[in-house]
């Protein structure tokens, strides 16, 4: 008779979440200990910040100064505007979703347009046109603030910076000498000084450089300062992404007869991109933090506003909820962003190759 | 477009470029002929540097307006050059770019808690046009820290904002009267009274107003005083770009006019009844006798609008500083005849 072995079950204290504990964190003694710190330090910090939250804290100078936080200084009757763009952005934003997650396919061309057109739609519609106009009565840019005004500074920089770029990092592997020089002059210039620097340039320097008829507005010169200083960095990243592409890429390209613009447009940028996303990526959340130094040019963005409120004589001394405030928002746009990249990362197979 | 074709298109836009940029300097004078007052008529609106984050003085209310003290002479100014005190456009500015901001003709006027100093008039082309308020540095301790003059506090922690005169004047006081102390030093206002309140140091020095409104936030305010003792002097006003006395003098009178309509006796809810007074000073300063506004280049009756839209310097006082604001006492703001030093030049 065969035996029949006897199946043990594991003990308890190997599987499941005994076993897990036991694996992870009580495997040593110095584990064990370290566990015990850890809880107790982690118990206290955040009974300290959740009595805080739920107690101490008094939350009405955020629900109070809620529209101020969104949208600072824009008028009141018009902020139905500011609203119909958020619509916008969401709709396109559900519709791309959407089709990318039906079917692996690449975004529509229709999509695509509706992309584009929606960047000019949402500036008339924020702006306006003229100060008579009974419709969309002009709101200038300079009063724009609070969170509509980071997202401003952030997206047209990022979205501006980015072409900018990306020919700033052709121009420099270009074989013309004067091109070449050009754009290495002008990405170590910005690269060389901070970005409060070409702020401050761009807010006192650029009336003098522009002609009389031409004056722009201290958003439109903080929004100059930031593209640009952008750009230079976008363009060295692009440039880390051109000079991982193999030499064979290129003589391959030219083998099959297509000319230099061809070679870069269809063979090695795509490639080179796709390479660079998370780089770019980090940079432009980088930028979305750095566009609260545009506050030192006297622009309020959504930390101008915090601090604008803080001395509010209702709500002195009241600074540590309204900056957790900030961090909160802040938090949530970084991390939306960095999803979002991680994504796109999956769904164009970066690093799988 | 073939790649080749770029660089002669390069070439030529960079040379566009520098000659634009050679051409514009000159344009910014050009404007200069009719002065400062003129551009702001043609305009329709004054430009007015404020601070955005100085409470009582400078901030965006809820409903994202601004407003405060400092604000408030903002919209006199529109009151009196077109009557509607929303004819502003606000800049915020920071301490740093103030004072270029009106070199460089961005601001018509800066209206920022700036500390009127021979170093500032001179060096940096300005123009004070008039003080709206006489501020200066005090320190605060404990009520039971038994610190009754700056000479009690030896060895004290004293919390201060660094990078201001402040940091400067604190040193000069303890020095001057030989007594040991340690400064710690914070980047913001709102830094060092949260380390004060935590009971980080001894005291805090800061703007007697600024001490004021933090002392009025605190828990128990009874339990902290402002010693009477001032380590400076902060008297802060208007100011214009140096060299147009035509529009500083506008910015002046206005000020004073506020002034000496409290003195008069004259405030938006009485102007009305007061065009009808027999008081030769009101008469004069309602616009009802005498051109004092024309020869200032505006509207005669021009305080009439200041004081129906903002009113006088003590409604302003009263709204912002006072009991329903952040409740500083009037002090040295109180008119010459009240033992103040708010002493407006005679209207005729």
């Amino acid at each position: 008779m065969a035996v029949q072995p006897k199946i043990l079950k594991p003990p308890p204290t190997e599987v499941g979440l005994l076993g897990w504990l036991k694996k992870n964190l009580f495997s040593t003694w110095y584990n064990v200990l370290l566990t015990i710190f850890s809880v107790i330090f982690i118990y206290f910090v955040s009974r300290a910040i959740i009595t805080w939250v739920v107690r101490d804290a008094r939350w009405e100078v955020v629900t109070t100064n809620f529209r101020v936080f969104m949208i600072g200084r824009y008028p009141r009757e018009q902020a139905w505007r500011v609203l119909v763009s958020l619509g916008i952005i969401v709709f396109l934003a559900f519709l791309t979703w959407v089709s990318r997650r039906s079917k692996g396919n690449p975004i529509p061309r229709w999509l695509v347009i509706g992309w584009l057109l929606s960047f000019p739609l949402i500036g008339i519609l924020l702006r306006g046109f003229s100060e008579e106009s009974s419709f969309l009565p002009l709101v200038s840019e300079d009063i724009w603030s609070g969170l509509l005004l980071t997202l401003v500074l952030a997206i047209v920089g990022i979205v501006a910076s980015f072409p900018l770029g990306v020919l700033l990092a052709l121009g420099r592997r270009s074989k013309l000498p004067a091109i070449k020089v050009l754009c290495t002059v002008y990405i170590e210039t910005i690269r060389g000084v901070p970005l409060i620097s070409v702020l401050f340039m761009s807010q006192l320097m650029l009336p003098l450089f522009l002609p009389p008829e031409i004056r722009l507005g201290t958003v439109m010169r903080a929004l100059t300062g930031i593209t640009l200083f952008s750009a230079a960095y976008t363009a060295e990243n692009v440039r880390g992404g051109l000079a991982a592409i193999p030499i064979g890429q290129y003589e391959a390209a030219r083998a099959v007869g297509l000319n230099e613009a061809l070679v870069m447009g269809l063979i090695v940028l795509p490639q080179a991109l796709r390479a660079v996303i998370p780089t770019i990526v980090g940079q432009f959340i980088s930028l979305f933090k750095d566009t609260t130094l545009v506050i030192i040019v006297g622009l309020l963005d959504l930390l101008g506003i915090a601090k604008s409120v803080t001395g509010q004589k209702e709500f002195i001394g009241l600074h540590k909820e309204v900056y957790a405030f900030a961090a909160v928002i802040f938090f949530i746009c970084c991390f939306t962003m960095s999803y979002a990249s991680r994504r796109l990362e999956q769904t164009l197979g970066v690093g799988e190759r | 477009m073939k790649p080749r074709a770029l660089l002669p298109l390069t070439v030529l836009t960079i040379f566009a470029l520098l000659i634009v940029a050679a051409c514009a300097p000159a344009a910014e004078e050009a404007a200069a002929p009719g002065g400062r007052l003129q551009l702001i008529k043609d305009r329709g609106k004054v430009i007015c540097g404020c601070n955005a984050e100085l409470i009582g003085f400078g901030y965006i209310n809820p409903d994202g307006e601004f407003e405060g003290f400092d604000v408030d002479f903002c919209k006199a100014l529109a009151a009196a050059l077109f009557g509607d005190a929303t004819k502003v456009e606000y800049r915020p500015l920071t301490a740093a770019e103030r004072l270029p901001a009106l070199q460089t003709g961005e601001i018509d006027v800066l209206i920022r808690n700036t500390t009127w100093t021979l170093t500032r008039d001179t060096a940096n082309e300005l123009d004070w046009a008039a003080v709206s308020f006489y501020d200066g540095q005090g320190m605060m301790v404990r009520t039971d820290s038994g610190y009754k003059t700056l000479d009690d506090m030896e060895g004290a922690t004293v919390c201060c904002t660094t990078g201001t005169t402040t940091e400067m004047n604190l040193a000069d006081a303890f020095r001057m009267r030989g007594v040991e102390y340690t400064p710690l030093l914070f980047e913001s206002t709102q830094d060092t009274n949260t380390a004060y309140e935590e009971g980080r140091c001894d005291g805090e020095t800061s703007d007697k107003s600024q001490l004021a409104a933090l002392r009025s936030a605190m828990a128990n305010p009874e339990d902290h005083i402002i010693l009477d003792v001032t380590m400076s002097k902060e008297p802060l006003g208007p100011l214009t770009a140096h060299g147009d006395n035509q529009w500083n003098d506008v910015v002046r009178w206005v000020v004073w006019g506020m002034m000496e309509a409290e003195e008069s006796g004259v405030n938006s809810q009485n102007v009305d009844a007061m065009l009808s007074s027999d008081n030769p000073t009101i008469k004069r300063l309602l616009g009802v006798e005498g051109e004092m506004g024309t020869s200032l280049g505006i509207s005669d009756d021009f305080m009439v609008y200041v004081l129906k839209q903002v009113g006088n310097y003590q409604e302003v006082y009263m709204r912002h500083l006072g009991p329903e604001g952040i409740d500083i006492p009037r002090g040295p703001n109180e008119l010459w005849n009240n033992g103040g030093l708010l002493y407006p030049m005679a209207w005729r």
